[in-house]
């Protein structure tokens, strides 16, 4: 039997902004288990990131804010903690690793420092047995002559370097939950690669559970376990990755994985596209928030919002036309 | 050389080299160069979409600009139908940039955002053409139906615009003048893939109206292989494959074309492709290894790789690969 290491329950979070409160997600709900990979895909502006903020609490300090729902890790609601609290989960407990690992580290302190800090904080660790841990975890996540490596700079690595440097401070305490938004996206697609194997070694080895945003399908598809698709603020499919890649069921999920270019078979001919463009976040529209943008809208679309329905596997769609009995497929 | 043939090409690199200078020291001494671009050849026949690819750092995006002499070159030329536009005069070449244009990645950086967008679209045409303003109105309305923008919308700033949109005005204001040549330097990489799948179709759509030719410099390989014709592939400043896009993605001929392909990820899960992962990172364009660029990461390597620096060569027809040891 295993349980949720982390359940996210009607997630609302939102932003104070000059024009009021601006909603930047609604009623988010999600699972991870041990040992697993969850994948949230979505296109800018979906919520994707805010979520993962939400669940660190870092939301706090990007000037937004938690307005419902409850974030259980461990059974354990963090959306009521205090950021004093939060501090001593936050690097040991869950860590986070962001897109752009230049920014993500300080400049003006060695790697191995940033690593061995952490352990320090939380570890409670001298200063030299954090240090020697810091050129452990380097020479993990697969950093030649980490010894060396770990009096360096960042500016003296390049950025793949720099992100397994994040990774390694990241996994330094060994967390249970590592939080990855958009963690190969700067990077370009040969060290993409040697990113996302490292991933899935750590995940082996280590057997932490991976949260990670990315707007890449593909990336989705190569790491995830379950998948959560996310469209203007709400999950609007989540399941299986085989499942919601060989059968999509919300058309939002169908359009994307449709208009993406394949690097086999037919190539050269028109794309399928979904018309029109992501809506405003504070304009959405009636009922389904992806009616105006569907090839299947009905009637009862524009009206009520449909919410997420779990088929016999635990495969997620918010879509009425799961309600309609289908003619073929 | 034997990639000089008498083939017709409507654009055409010779040896083209592109040097940056670096500067040290307290006189400002050059101490090096960083080789952005060295030694390139290859031509784009008329009609064709020529993609180019590569990782960040590799040079494809400053050969993009030496194609249009937007930057100069350190070394060879580039002959826009048949002329040398490196070698033209001032007037000559105010002629020819009516013919070749350029579409940046970040629309929000290419477009004056206190230009009103019927100003943005119309002012190429108000710099080369003796229009009246009625004309130019006209002209703009006209493009702006052409890429798909609501032409009601033409008195508003870009940033009333989404980023597809922007891209469309980008789009607009590069064909305002009828260009034969547009080089497109990321121009869908920045956009969400719902957004980029129209952008894509809209380029492939004027292209065939308008006769376009096309150099599409990308990072996105399935991208590419979408609207290329042939691809180039790029390695630190060197093309190191050039092939026909169906030959290219169904057996790569150089190790690192090889690597590339391997690379991406696909919207497949559980089929698995043979994933080879590179060792190490891109050495320094300054200082690039001896031989062969590719010889300090690449699995297939020789001794011969690391003394001798393999040529572009033809091979099978169409194909071009600069390898001692091509993957046959």
């Amino acid at each position: 039997m295993t349980q949720n290491l982390l359940e996210v329950r009607n997630l609302t979070t939102g932003f104070h902004t000059e024009r009021g409160f601006v909603k930047a997600t609604d009623r988010v709900s999600l699972a991870i288990q041990e040992g697993q990979t969850l994948c949230i895909v979505g296109e800018s502006g979906s919520g994707k990131s805010v979520t993962s903020l939400a669940i660190m609490r870092l939301i706090d300090y990007a000037g937004g804010f938690i307005e419902s729902g409850e974030v259980l890790f461990k059974g354990d609601n963090l959306a009521a903690k205090k950021q004093t609290d939060m501090m001593r989960i936050r690097g040991s407990k869950m860590s986070m690793i962001f897109q752009d690992p230049m920014s993500a580290l300080n400049p003006v302190f060695s790697v191995g420092d940033q690593i061995a800090e952490t352990l320090r904080i939380h570890k409670h660790m001298s200063d030299k047995a954090a240090w020697n841990k810091a050129v452990e975890m380097l020479r993990l996540v697969g950093i030649p002559s980490p010894e060396i490596r770990a009096r360096q700079y960042p500016h003296e690595m390049s950025g793949g370097m720099c992100q397994r440097v994040v990774i390694a401070m990241a996994l330094a305490c060994d967390p249970e939950l590592l939080i990855a938004d958009e963690p190969t996206t700067a990077l370009d697609v040969t060290v993409q690669a040697q990113i996302l194997d490292l991933l899935a070694k750590l995940k082996r080895e280590l057997n932490t559970s991976i949260l990670l945003i990315t707007h890449d399908m593909g990336v989705a598809a190569e790491i995830a376990d379950r998948i959560a698709v996310m469209y203007a603020g709400a999950i609007v499919e989540e399941g299986a990755v085989d499942e919601v890649f060989e059968q999509p069921r919300h058309p939002y999920t169908i359009g994307l994985l449709r208009s993406i270019p394949g690097i086999e078979g037919e190539r050269g001919g028109e794309l399928y596209t979904i018309k029109g463009s992501i809506p405003s976040i504070n304009e959405l529209p009636s009922g389904c928030r992806f009616h105006p943008r569907c090839p299947h809208v009905m009637e009862r679309c524009l009206r009520e919002e449909p919410p997420l329905m779990a088929d016999e596997r635990g495969h997620r769609a918010a879509c009425w036309l799961d309600e309609v009995p289908k003619e073929g497929a | 050389m034997s990639v000089m043939t008498t083939e017709k090409f409507l654009v055409e690199a010779r040896h083209v080299k592109k040097y940056f200078p670096i500067r040290s020291g307290l006189l400002s001494r050059v101490t090096g160069n960083v080789k952005a671009v060295d030694d390139v050849s290859f031509g784009i026949r008329e009609g064709e979409t020529f993609g180019l690819v590569g990782e960040s750092g590799c040079g494809k995006s400053t050969l993009g600009r030496v194609m249009l002499n937007l930057k100069g070159a350190t070394g060879g030329e580039v002959l826009f139908q048949g002329q040398n536009i490196h070698a033209a005069g001032s007037r000559e070449l105010r002629q020819l940039r009516q013919e070749m244009q350029i579409i940046f990645q970040d629309p929000m950086g290419s477009l004056n955002p206190r230009f009103l967008v019927s100003d943005l679209i119309g002012e190429p045409l108000r710099l080369h053409r003796r229009m009246s303003a009625k004309q130019i109105d006209d002209r703009v309305c006209e493009l702006m139906e052409l890429v798909g923008l609501d032409v009601s919308r033409r008195n508003r700033y870009p940033h009333e615009f989404s980023g597809g949109q922007r891209q469309r005005i980008g789009i607009a204001r590069a064909l305002a003048l009828e260009p034969k040549f547009i080089v497109a330097d990321e121009a869908v990489s920045a956009l969400d893939v719902s957004v980029q799948s129209q952008v894509l179709n809209l380029m492939m759509k004027l292209q065939k109206d308008l006769g376009l030719t096309y150099l599409f410099i990308a990072h996105g390989l399935n991208v590419v292989r979408h609207i290329s014709s042939r691809v180039g592939v790029m390695y630190l400043g060197k093309i190191v494959e050039v092939s026909p896009t169906d030959g290219l993605f169904a057996k790569p001929l150089h190790p690192y074309t090889a690597v590339l392909m391997s690379a991406i990820p696909t919207p497949t899960p559980g089929r698995k492709r043979e994933r080879i992962i590179l060792q190490g990172d891109v050495p320094s364009p300054a200082n690039p290894p001896s031989g062969c660029r590719f010889h300090t990461r690449c699995p297939f390597v020789q001794a011969r790789c690391r003394s001798e620096e393999p040529l572009l060569r033809t091979l099978e027809g169409d194909r071009q690969v600069a390898c001692h040891y091509p993957l046959i």
